[in-house]
């Protein structure tokens, strides 16, 4: 009986070593890095480069902003003139929908489409960990000015 | 009687090690299943480091940028102060 019960924990405890290992190796594994350097990557961030040269100036006017959610938005256009509103409209959709793909496109780069939630929430506070002062903000309270 | 007692007594205690072999199975299927959904996490410093990186090239956000117009107001303020206290 014991010689048996004896089996079973040398079993159990082999078994328990084995998880360990496989775990720590799955957090190595896990934690090698972070995959950005894609062919759909680097579309994204040259047509964003691109477009940076436009919008530069109205970020720095306040016309655009930086939103919460990674995205940019349209704070204020009144001293705008008409004629470049559509223009200014044109951009700000262009851009947030490269960024909505570019997040998505790294979440699937790295086999883990659940995390463009986590992609968005990084990128968000990183533009606006990045934002040249004077950019405007925009948080829970509004807009602010960096 | 004695000898009964032991038999019924050894019958469940034979049984004990295959019961709790099928106990142990499950609950390493269970912790492995789980330990694979928790080890699923997300990376949050590598992608911080990424984001820099593709924000960087993106808005082309160079450090020289900044750099030069500090050195050169530094040596500036630097030439100046001595002077202003040599002549004072």
């Amino acid at each position: 009986m014991k010689t048996c019960e004896a089996t079973y924990a040398k079993a159990l405890l082999k078994f328990a070593a084995l998880l360990v290992s496989s775990i720590a190796a799955m957090n190595a594994f896990a934690a090698a890095d972070f995959e950005i350097d894609t062919p759909g990557v680097a579309a994204l961030k040259q047509l964003m480069r691109a477009r940076h040269a436009q919008l530069a100036g109205y970020y720095t006017s306040g016309a655009v902003g930086l939103t919460a959610d990674g995205m940019i938005g349209l704070r204020d256009v009144s001293a705008v003139p008409q004629a470049e509103r559509y223009t200014i409209f044109a951009l700000v959709a262009a851009e947030n929908q490269n960024r909505n793909a570019l997040y998505a496109e790294i979440a699937r780069a790295n086999s883990h489409p659940e995390w463009e939630g986590e992609i968005r929430n990084t990128f968000a506070r990183r533009w606006v960990q990045n934002a040249r002062t004077g950019w405007w903000i925009q948080d829970d309270d509004g807009w602010e000015r960096r | 009687m004695k000898r009964v007692l032991k038999v019924i007594k050894g019958q469940p205690a034979q049984l004990f090690p295959t019961a709790s072999l099928w106990i142990v199975l499950s609950a390493a299927v269970f912790t492995l299943s789980a330990c694979v959904t928790i080890n699923i996490y997300f990376p949050a410093a590598a992608a911080e480091k990424a984001a820099d990186k593709i924000i960087d090239e993106v808005w082309q956000i160079k450090k020289n940028d900044t750099e030069p117009s500090n050195k050169s107001v530094a040596p500036e303020n630097g030439n100046n102060e001595p002077a202003a206290k040599g002549i004072k």
